[in-house]
């Protein structure tokens, strides 16, 4: 076999505390789509952040063309021709598409940059991915797609041998995906070595030619695509046998739901963020909104919690016609939400684990009906043996506990709440396995025990499927099909999903 | 026709045009009412009075493309001011070592600013706020009393005027001009000012894209101090002291005509030409003020103030609008293709 | 020493430290620095009432600094609406020279009050409706109050001659103190109240901290920032009485000049980081007290008004610093490699050791 174009020996990187990779061996060619799998946590992004230099590694080499290199910064890591396409584009939407491609490297014109130059060489680089866009507009007149587009042309024409494309397809829609694996292809052919990550088992399959996979930060293996049965790789990436596989689908009995119907959306949408949804949800329910990331699931659950507000369609809890204006006025409904990006908006990071808890409750309360600190940490208490926090003590900050236990004080927010209806937006995602199933047998024993309505958002379908008595598939911001029953499968999920069913 | 209004609205020059028709329609008033407005030379003081206020615009309009800010630029014109008469009363050092002195110092002192700010991740307006009371004090230690300026050929400088034909200039307004035209060619036609605006756009992905993100944000603050300084020589020129309230509350009417001209607080968006016709405004307020006679001073701050919110209320409206109407054009696009999908099946 | 490491953790370390420093400074170099003396009709005197004296009004202005400051917003405007509350209550008394008011001192009082807190709002307004950097919003204020000041006074300094107006910041008859520490006291002693008994902490904190997840948690962000300005405008308010009072005039130019920074100084020094989030009252008071001790001592050293702020500027950017997150790691870094390398040193001083053995 000819020489490797990328070859990382004996990776190794320990954060404090936990061993992110441990002696892993990774290889690329030249002219091959390679596909870094394994579930949140493996260490598949660790792997290229010590490749790209946002990480130093503790241990390993790493060769390109057979030749050492060491990249401290993605600035080194770009000039190694190792270039990153990110899920979020990391380019300027304030300059034009053209000086996106070429900033940094403007060409010049006697000292002075060359515009003309650069507007056309950008149109001519477009051209050859087959974009045709105006490139003389700010970058913030284009949707994710082009971005994404533009940044590979100037990840490709900064002569690039290898490209790194993380999670580029979660925002697209198929044509759109169609359009990235045109790309690819013809820069397969050009002789980049592509790194493709991707949660979409189809899309690995269609475009890849080999699979390296990730557990726990060790390596499970490399495999040509073609000799790897979809299963396999699924019991490869989760380290139980085909057998164990099959049997999580239906791991524990699901809740019945109660004829009451606590919430019932008609037609709701808002501009520019859903077009038109219809969802009834009833007690004791556990209902998941399926979709791909941006088809509108988070958007639907914001708008049930009064994030941002609904201008289409009519609303009613428990049967009254409401208009939500702000999450406040959900809360008195009773709706609690977790939301997806637990970081961002979900742990106040500086303050313990007692007074991210009681927030909820105390917001609730008012500013002015404080709750005795005896009763806040009685609460507190009771939710971390509840849930099994695991905390050195209540007043430990929630910044320093680990990603399944924040999540885990944040769902112990909207608990100590007593909601009808809890949200919980991709409550498992980034934190470890088990953790993982307690929250899925928490949720289903809410809506058992109390009667509880729960909205089980997730992008791992197999979750979906295991917890949820009926499922809203939802595409392109509208709900395209509604699963009950015996449907409910990762099959017809992804069926409903691809279009197929419709 | 509401499309046509959003896509003005969207285009880059859109507050420039707002801000040009506001200065025609201003000065056209004047005209209306004052019959001094007519005289030409009426038009060529507002470079010359705003000369200082015009180069410290600058400064502040590279720091709020960078998304920072420069809080300290009306204390070291004070300062400039003041070094520079102490230098030129106390010393026998020539005029133009002076000149080039307080120069350096003033840069120097930007340059340390934007590199305690960049290095240590500290807020700018903290620092600079700092970095204002600093100076302010160092004048005062220089000198609580006025200095006056006596130096024959500083003074000759100050007095000369360029004739127009319709009327004259001085040298601070035209070195005001030339330093507006070398500021918009190195924003718009230098890697050094591209990088600027990228950094403005996001620092993170300024510095994925392999820029110098480190170096240019200690330069914009340094070319801010250098502008701060600059602008106290053609303040000097005008006043001929030094001063401990020289240029006291000058960085408000620098921000403002800056956000008048088109620059977004938020960082990434700028045009030098508007910041330009942003202090002509403050200038024909001004300029109302001492015609009508009977207003007092402190009015032109109440309504440099009032029209700096005017414009920053409108920035955040457009900015809202804007984003829905790009969210809204996403949406569109996701909306057609799946025919187009489904067909290719 | 138990005790005494969590002291030096605590965030009262910093500013009770600087004060002693102070404080032992003018002890040594201060005649008669700590004496306390009783006048004949019962008022106490002496440097050490002199500094709580002034420092009253920073004392205040801290306070509602530093709710602004921990909901990571700013408030530079306090100086010129010090100016302005100063001039309402001034001109409403009007400055006759028979010493009568034209006003009832108390709604005279309370309309300036009043006029504070309205700033404080247009501040809030700015910052939590129009999402403006409070920085720039507050600048605003900051420029264009001292010309509304200015307007008010039509340009002349008021000098009140009512008497009972000296009462704000002087004694009342057979008060050891004079009523502007009482004025302050009820001021700290409110604020007190409020964290114990309502939530106010953790909204400003959580608002601080994380903005987005607070309104998930169903806080009303934009009225928690909205409040916290228009608090600090109330603070404002209160001090800018204190202020003319002292002077029993209206000074539009100085009135509250650069008492922004002497505010924002008192804050950090207090252990709030610059940046919002946690937030220590207790910190804020003992920092306003150190401010002022520190004006003084610079008085006394000769320093002018007008060139204090080069020191106190210095300051601000030492703690800044002090504060930094990079810096910390930049020094633990620094500290690691000297440490690592006393240890080599050590080492090859052993292995030299054992060798000539």
């Amino acid at each position: 076999m000819a020489q490797a174009l990328l070859e990382m020996r004996h990776i190794t990187k320990e954060f404090p505390g936990v061993r992110a990779l441990s002696n892993v061996d990774f290889t690329l060619h030249a002219g091959e789509i390679h596909s870094l799998m394994g579930e949140n946590g493996a260490g598949k992004s660790t792997l290229v952040k010590v490749l790209t230099g946002v990480y130093p590694r503790d241990g390993g080499t790493v060769f390109l063309n057979g030749k050492a290199i060491n990249p401290k910064t993605p600035k080194d890591a770009q000039d190694c021709g190792i270039s990153t396409v990110y899920q979020e584009v990391n380019l300027c939407s304030n300059l034009t598409v053209a000086e996106n491609i070429f900033i940094g490297r403007e060409p010049r014109k006697f000292g002075m940059i060359d515009w003309n130059t650069i507007n056309q060489r950008a149109a001519e680089l477009l051209a050859k991915l087959d974009v045709h866009i105006d490139v003389t507009k700010t970058l913030d007149n284009y949707s994710v797609a082009l971005q994404q587009m533009i940044a590979i042309a100037r990840a490709v024409d900064v002569d690039a041998k290898i490209l790194i494309l993380d999670e580029p397809t979660s925002s697209l829609n198929e044509e759109e995906t169609a359009h990235l694996f045109k790309i690819m292809r013809q820069l397969q052919k050009q002789g980049l070595g592509i790194i493709f990550i991707s949660h979409f088992l189809d899309q690995i399959y269609e475009i890849c030619d080999h699979i390296t996979v990730l557990r726990n930060g060790e390596l499970v293996g490399a495999y040509e695509t073609a000799k790897l049965p979809r299963l396999e790789l699924i019991a490869k990436m989760v380290g139980k046998d085909l057998n164990e596989v099959k049997d999580m689908d239906n791991f524990a009995e699901k809740s019945v739901p109660s004829d009451e119907v606590f919430l019932d959306a008609k037609g709701i949408g808002a501009v520019g963020k859903l077009n038109e949804v219809d969802v009834q949800i009833h007690k004791g329910e556990v209902i998941g909104f399926a979709g791909l990331l941006g088809s509108g699931r988070t958007e639907t659950a914001e708008l049930l919690f009064g994030i941002n507000e609904i201008n289409k369609g009519s609303l009613s809890i428990n049967g009254k016609k409401l208009h939500l204006k702000n999450p406040m006025n959900a809360m008195e409904q009773k709706i609690g939400f977790c939301p997806e990006d637990r970081k961002l908006s979900g742990i106040i990071g500086d303050l313990s684990v007692r007074e991210n808890i009681i927030l909820a409750m105390q917001a609730k309360d008012g500013i002015l009906r404080h709750i005795p600190y005896e009763e806040q940490v009685k609460i507190a208490d009771d939710c971390i043996k509840l849930l099994r926090i695991k905390v050195s003590s209540r007043e430990q900050l929630v910044k320093n506990l680990s990603g399944g236990n924040q999540q885990k004080v944040i769902i112990a927010r909207w608990l100590a709440t007593q909601p009808d209806l809890l949200i919980l937006d991709e409550p498992t995602r980034g934190i470890d396995v088990g953790t993982k199933t307690e929250i899925q047998k928490m949720a289903i024993s809410l809506a058992k025990k109390k009667g509880m309505a729960v909205v089980f958002i997730s992008s791992e379908m197999d979750e979906m499927v295991r917890t949820c008595t009926k499922l809203v598939v939802m595409r392109d911001r509208r709900k395209v099909a509604e699963l009950t029953g015996s449907d409910i499968s990762s099959d017809g999920v992804m069926k409903a999903i691809a279009g197929g069913a419709a | 026709m509401t499309s046509k209004l959003n896509q003005m609205i969207a285009s880059k020059y859109f507050s420039f045009f707002v801000t040009l028709a506001l200065f025609v329609i201003l000065y056209g008033a004047g005209m209306a009412i004052y019959k001094g407005f007519m005289r030409p030379q009426v038009f060529l003081n507002l470079f010359i009075d705003n000369a200082a206020l015009i180069i410290v615009t600058i400064g502040i309009t590279f720091t709020l493309i960078i998304a920072g800010i420069d809080l300290s630029v009306g204390a070291v014109l004070a300062l400039v001011c003041m070094v520079l008469a102490w230098l030129l009363a106390n010393t026998g050092i020539p005029l133009g070592l002076a000149v080039l002195l307080v120069l350096v110092m003033g840069t120097v002192f930007g340059a340390v600013q934007g590199y305690i700010i960049t290095k240590f991740d500290l807020q700018p307006f903290i620092i600079t706020l700092a970095g204002m009371f600093f100076c302010r004090g160092l004048t005062a230690v220089i000198s609580q009393d006025t200095i006056q300026i006596v130096n024959p050929d500083w003074v000759a400088l100050a007095s000369y005027r360029i004739d127009l034909g319709v009327g004259f200039i001085s040298i601070g307004a035209v070195v005001a001009l030339i330093m507006i035209a070398i500021a918009a060619i190195v924003l718009g036609f230098t890697k050094f000012g591209r990088a600027v605006f990228a950094i403005g756009g996001s620092e993170s992905s300024a510095a994925l894209m392999g820029l110098p993100v480190f170096r240019t944000k200690v330069m914009v603050y340094a070319i801010s101090g250098f502008c701060a300084s600059m602008g106290g020589l053609a303040y000097s020129l005008i006043m001929l002291t030094g001063y401990n309230l020289h240029g006291l509350g000058m960085e408000m009417d620098a921000i403002a005509s800056s956000v008048i001209g088109g620059t977004l607080l938020t960082g990434g968006v700028g045009f030098i030409p508007g910041a330009l016709i942003g202090v002509l405004i403050q200038g024909v307020i001004l300029t109302f003020i001492s015609f009508q006679g009977t207003l007092s001073a402190w009015w032109t701050k109440i309504v440099v103030g009032a029209l700096l919110c005017v414009f920053i209320i409108m920035q955040a409206l457009i900015t809202e609008q804007k984003s829905k109407l790009s969210s809204k054009r996403s949406m569109e696009d996701n909306n057609n293709p799946p025919q187009a999908a489904t067909a290719a099946q | 020493m138990d005790m005494l490491k969590k002291f030096s953790g605590s965030s009262l370390f910093l500013p009770v430290v600087a004060l002693s420093v102070l404080l032992i400074f003018n002890t040594l170099f201060v005649d008669g620095f700590l004496t306390i003396q009783m006048t004949e009709d019962g008022h106490l005197y002496g440097r050490l009432v002199d500094i709580l004296n002034r420092s009253c009004s920073l004392i205040i202005l801290a306070l509602g600094m530093t709710f602004v400051i921990a909901t990571s917003g700013i408030d530079i405007s306090v100086g010129a609406v010090v100016a302005i509350s100063a001039a309402v209550v001034c001109t409403l008394i009007g400055g006759r020279g028979d010493g009568v008011a034209e006003m009832p001192m108390t709604l005279a009082m309370l309309a300036a009050v009043g006029v504070g807190v309205l700033c404080g709002m247009w501040n809030g307004l700015l910052v939590a409706k129009f999402k403006i950097q409070a920085v720039v919003a507050t600048l605003i204020l900051m420029t264009a109050g001292r010309g509304v000041a200015q307007l008010m006074t039509e340009g002349q300094i008021i000098t009140v001659y009512y008497k009972p107006f000296e009462y704000i910041a002087g004694f009342l008859p057979n008060m050891p103190l004079p009523t502007n520490i009482f004025i302050a006291l009820a001021m700290v002693l409110l604020v007190a109240v409020l964290m114990k008994k309502t939530s106010i902490g953790l909204f400003v904190q959580s608002v601080g901290i994380n903005p987005t997840a607070a309104r998930y948690a169903g806080i009303n962000v934009t009225m928690v920032i909205f409040l916290v300005y228009a608090f600090s405008g109330l603070c404002a308010g209160v001090s800018g009485l204190i202020e003319s009072s002292l002077i029993r005039a209206a000074d539009a130019n100085n009135a509250g000049l650069n008492m922004e920074m002497d505010a924002i100084l008192a804050v950090a020094l207090g252990g709030t980081l610059l940046s919002g989030g946690k937030f220590y009252v207790g910190g804020s008071v003992i920092g306003a007290i150190t401010i002022q001790t520190l004006t003084t001592t610079m008085y006394a050293l000769g320093v002018s008004a007008d060139q204090l702020p080069v020191v106190k500027a210095a300051a601000v950017i030492i703690i800044c610093l002090i504060q930094s997150k990079k810096a910390q790691e930049m020094f633990d870094k620094w500290k690691a490699s000297r440490h690592s390398q006393q240890k080599n040193d050590t080492k090859a001083v052993i292995g030299k050791a054992v060798k000539q053995l």
